[in-house]
């Protein structure tokens, strides 16, 4: 085989990483560089450094460590019954790479994933010993995340969370059932324990109290998230959503991230034709939104099919299907029945909240604290506003979903 | 009407200060026309004396300082003005005193979006920390040749507004090991030997290009998927007026036009009908690599098939299982009802808080837990999940019917002497029934093969008692227990 340079390697080893979604870089320890003793800082809101023309962020230096592998998931484009080209990192590469990327300003810092050589514990190791050569050698304090390896020994886990500010690792199937059909090698139950054994060892990290009354974990500070992947089985969405439930509630994962299955180069025969709608992936998040942060349950989310409405985001459809519970007055309505408005957000919930001490919250005001009014508008009460009889008529609906097109005549 | 004409370098740090003295001074807002341009950051350097304002410090100045407006601001107000300060808007200075008049009168509430001034000042202030939040985004270093032992880097930047001095620090606190310069079209920013400084730009020729733009642009092309093309995502993200100093912005149409194409070619290549033999080889070997070995005993054996057990819902939303632990010699059989969170999450019976009360009970009772086994009816956590926390929810009577093939099982290989039975579901799984049990606690019944029964309550009852008074005496009454099971087994001896 031909050396590969490092431009051939790079190019193959974060085109076969681009199907993780994650690259958030926010949160963790407080760390800089001030003393002029190393390079980078973190902690705070992460930075987005370019965004690429599928829109998405680039914050991390996102690649694989190696895409040999030894495992054969069925919607992976580095299983081992693919065709693609191969290539494998050096350690020195890739803490080069980061460093060298990190000084320009380009990246918050690493992602590493990698496909499976040799075993699990061996990737592990190698991967381990990047985080450790950027945080002793290169005295780097930007941010890492790390993606653990299914079945990896605890010993290498633990040591990954003393350098890393992030730990993911990716459920991949919304049920235990389609993981063991699409990747026969991997154990949902083995994946499960290792997110218990990081949210353990966050736990047991906390000591001494900061000043604010927040412990905060030094292990893997910023959290642990993980991805599963929509549409290559038929899961429902409902069912997809309560998974996370669980995850959130049973791991205190920071996020879960929700990946439309893409079509890849070379796919497998297990594999649907067709990816589904990226506004699918959308309403996922929208609806993990509802659920963490707006006291929503799963079971109030998406109609009697389980599945969520497409033309409408999951929270105007809640509003649309339970009218009797609008219009709702903003004056005088509690949190949690501001928080259900449709264009409602939480900061301005909070600025609703806060302004109804000065005096009387009129309709004018609710734009300049960041409500929708075109979503809003039918489901509230404010000074000098009523909706009369917007909420009753049966067009409602159509206000939110998109027109619909006539057909093309040919 | 006064002049202020406020520097170019250290503007905002110029104009608080002005303003300060002007209200000291009672000058209305609508008698001042603020301006920048003109004198340098320099005349600052001398302590205030050098100050363009137009109020020397005359014992008139103080005169006027007692009828004028003392200005008292929210800490927060303080912070967003002087970052509204920084707008490119021509009328920034004049609002930003202007409100900071009304402010300190009481003629205008500091968050109050609906007042004109406060409104726009917040939104100003928004503007400029999202060009500020960009700039952190969108600088790209090359590097330059250094003086000294620190490597040095050079960039140049287009800000939409005012914002080197405010933005900059953040790169000071980044890159503390290295020399840099930002160039911007009105000002520049130098950091030198850990000293960060300020001046105006006079050269404005963009440093030379490096080696590593080119990897860059490899990574930037690679890690674009083009079968989720959304250039209009892109471009709200990173406006186009932002793309003439980026590196990778020049790929930018060549990725957007090729993508169709590549998406259609995906789709056309159809699954390989074969899998190439390697794979078939390798998965194989994989296989062998990841299988556990068996366990050599019998108990060993039973843990296993418990870890992998899927004949009820509940396991499958929890961790695993939850095996017994202990002694397959044990006299003494402990059994709860289920494991909880901390059991869910490091797979061992009892190490929770409820566990931590058993210890201590079973201490104080002169029981010697480690010479126990102990178990749980069921076998995995039941739960709802509320936000970050699991809520436990009692097995139904299906589920402990079910799991008992696994209890019976233990009992089996351990063959106790005695069975201490906590909380209503181990009663029902080991006598068949769990009704009562407040009546029957501290009773010896039998296990279906025979074995005695020691009834008691379940620690994490105990644990969830109100009334500290009832709590302490269930706390003796278990201890109690737990004392008597501890004489039976010498008993049995």
């Amino acid at each position: 085989m031909v050396k590969r340079t490092l431009t051939d390697k790079l190019a193959i080893l974060s085109d076969a990483a681009k199907y993780d979604a994650s690259c958030a870089s926010s949160g963790g320890e407080k760390r800089d560089s001030r003393d002029g003793k190393g390079m980078g800082s973190s902690g705070g809101s992460g930075i987005c450094h370019a965004y690429a023309p599928d829109g998405r962020c680039i914050s991390l230096l996102k690649i694989l460590m190696t895409n040999f592998c030894i495992y054969d998931c069925a919607y992976c484009i580095n299983r081992a019954s693919s065709r693609v080209e191969r290539a494998r990192f050096s350690v020195e590469e890739v803490v080069s790479l980061t460093v060298e990327f990190y000084r320009r300003n380009y990246i918050e810092g690493l992602f590493l994933s990698s496909g499976i050589i040799r075993s699990p514990d061996d990737t592990m190791a190698d991967m381990v010993r990047i985080a450790r050569n950027l945080r002793q050698e290169e005295n780097f304090r930007g941010y890492i995340h790390l993606k653990t390896i299914p079945s990896a020994s605890q010993e290498l886990i633990d040591e990954a969370g003393k350098w890393a500010d992030r730990l993911s690792i990716n459920v991949e199937m919304p049920t235990e059932k389609s993981l063991t059909e699409f990747a026969p090698e991997k154990s949902a139950k083995n994946i499960r324990q290792s997110m218990a054994g990081v949210r353990m060892r966050r736990e047991e990290s906390r000591s001494g109290p900061s000043f604010r009354g927040k412990r905060p974990a030094r292990f893997a500070p910023a959290g642990q998230s993980t991805q599963v992947i929509v549409g290559a089985d038929g899961a429902s969405d409902r069912t997809i959503l309560t998974q996370s439930a669980g995850l959130y509630a049973s791991y205190g994962l920071s996020r879960v991230y929700y990946s439309a299955f893409s079509p890849i180069p070379d796919p497998a025969k297990a594999l649907p034709l067709k990816p589904p709608p990226l506004v699918r992936e959308h309403r996922l998040y929208q609806a993990d939104w509802l659920l963490r942060f707006y006291g929503f349950g799963v079971e109030e989310i998406g109609g009697g099919s389980g599945m969520l409405d497409l033309e409408v985001d999951p929270k105007t459809a809640w509003a649309l299907e339970h009218r009797e519970r609008f219009p709702v007055d903003v004056n005088r309505a509690s949190r949690e029945e501001l928080l259900r408005v449709p264009g409602f957000g939480t900061k301005t919930v909070g600025r609703i909240l806060a302004a109804r001490r000065r005096g009387l919250v009129r309709y004018e005001h609710l734009k300049a604290m960041g409500a929708v009014m075109k979503n809003a508008q039918a489901f509230i009460v404010a000074g000098g506003w009523s909706p009369r009889g917007m909420l009753e008529a049966d067009a409602l609906r159509a206000r939110f979903a998109p027109q619909p097109q006539q057909m093309a005549l040919f | 009407m006064r002049q202020v004409v406020l520097p170019r370098v250290g503007t905002v740090a110029a104009w608080r200060r002005e303003a300060r003295a002007l209200a000291a001074a009672g000058v209305p807002a609508e008698e001042v026309i603020w301006s920048v341009g003109g004198a340098s950051g320099d005349l600052f350097a001398a302590g205030g004396e050098g100050r363009t304002g137009a109020l020397p410090r005359t014992p008139e100045y103080f005169r006027q300082e007692e009828a004028g407006t003392r200005l008292r601001l929210p800490k927060a107000a303080v912070d967003t003005i002087e970052s509204a300060m920084c707008h490119s808007d021509r009328e920034r200075f004049a609002r930003g005193y202007r409100l900071v008049l009304r402010l300190s009168r009481g003629e205008a509430v500091w968050g109050d979006r609906a007042d004109a001034d406060v409104g726009c000042v917040l939104r100003q202030a928004k503007a400029v920390g999202r060009d500020i939040h960009k700039m952190h985004a969108f600088v790209r270093f090359r590097e330059v040749e250094g003086t000294g032992a620190r490597r040095a880097f050079a960039a140049w930047f287009e800000p939409e507004h005012n914002c080197v001095e405010r933005g900059t620090p953040f790169f000071a606190k980044r890159f503390g090991d290295m020399d840099w310069v930002i160039a911007t079209p009105g000002v520049t920013a130098r950091f030198v030997e850990g000293r960060l400084s300020f001046e105006e730009t006079g050269d404005v020729a963009r440093p030379p290009e490096d080696a590593t733009e080119e990897l860059w642009r490899t990574y930037y092309a690679s890690i674009f998927n083009p079968a989720r093309l959304m250039v209009k995502a892109m471009c709200a993200e990173m406006p186009k007026k932002y793309w003439k100093n980026l590196p990778e912005a020049e790929l930018i149409p060549g990725l957007v036009a090729g993508a169709e194409a590549r998406v259609r070619q995906m789709a056309e290549t159809a699954p390989a009908a074969v899998p190439h033999g390697r794979a078939e080889k390798v998965r194989e070997r994989t296989r062998a690599l990841l299988a556990e070995a068996e366990p050599d005993d019998a108990l060993g054996r039973l843990h296993r098939e418990i870890g992998a057990c899927a004949r009820c819902g509940i396991c499958p939303k929890a961790t695993a299982p939850v095996p017994g632990e202990g002694p397959v010699s044990a006299e003494l059989m402990i059994v709860g009802e289920q494991p909880g969170d901390h059991e869910d999450l490091s797979g061992r019976p009892f190490v929770g808080p409820s566990g931590r009360l058993l210890d201590e009970s079973a201490e104080a009772a002169g029981l010697d837990r480690g010479a126990a086994y102990v178990t749980n009816a069921v076998k995995g956590f039941k739960y709802a999940p509320r936000g970050k926390r699991r809520i436990h929810s009692k097995p139904d009577a299906g589920e402990v019917e079910r799991c008992r093939w696994w209890l019976d099982l233990e009992r089996e290989l351990v063959a106790p002497k005695l069975i201490l039975s906590m909380g209503a579901t181990a009663a029902e799984a080991l006598t068949g029934t769990g009704k009562g049990i407040l009546k029957r606690r501290g009773r010896i019944e039998e296990a279906e093969d025979g074995t005695p029964v020691l009834l008691t309550m379940h620690p994490s009852y105990l644990l969830r008692i109100p009334d500290a008074g009832r709590a302490e005496a269930e706390r003796a009454a278990f201890r109690e227990d737990l004392g008597a099971a501890a004489r039976l087994l010498q008993g049995m001896a």
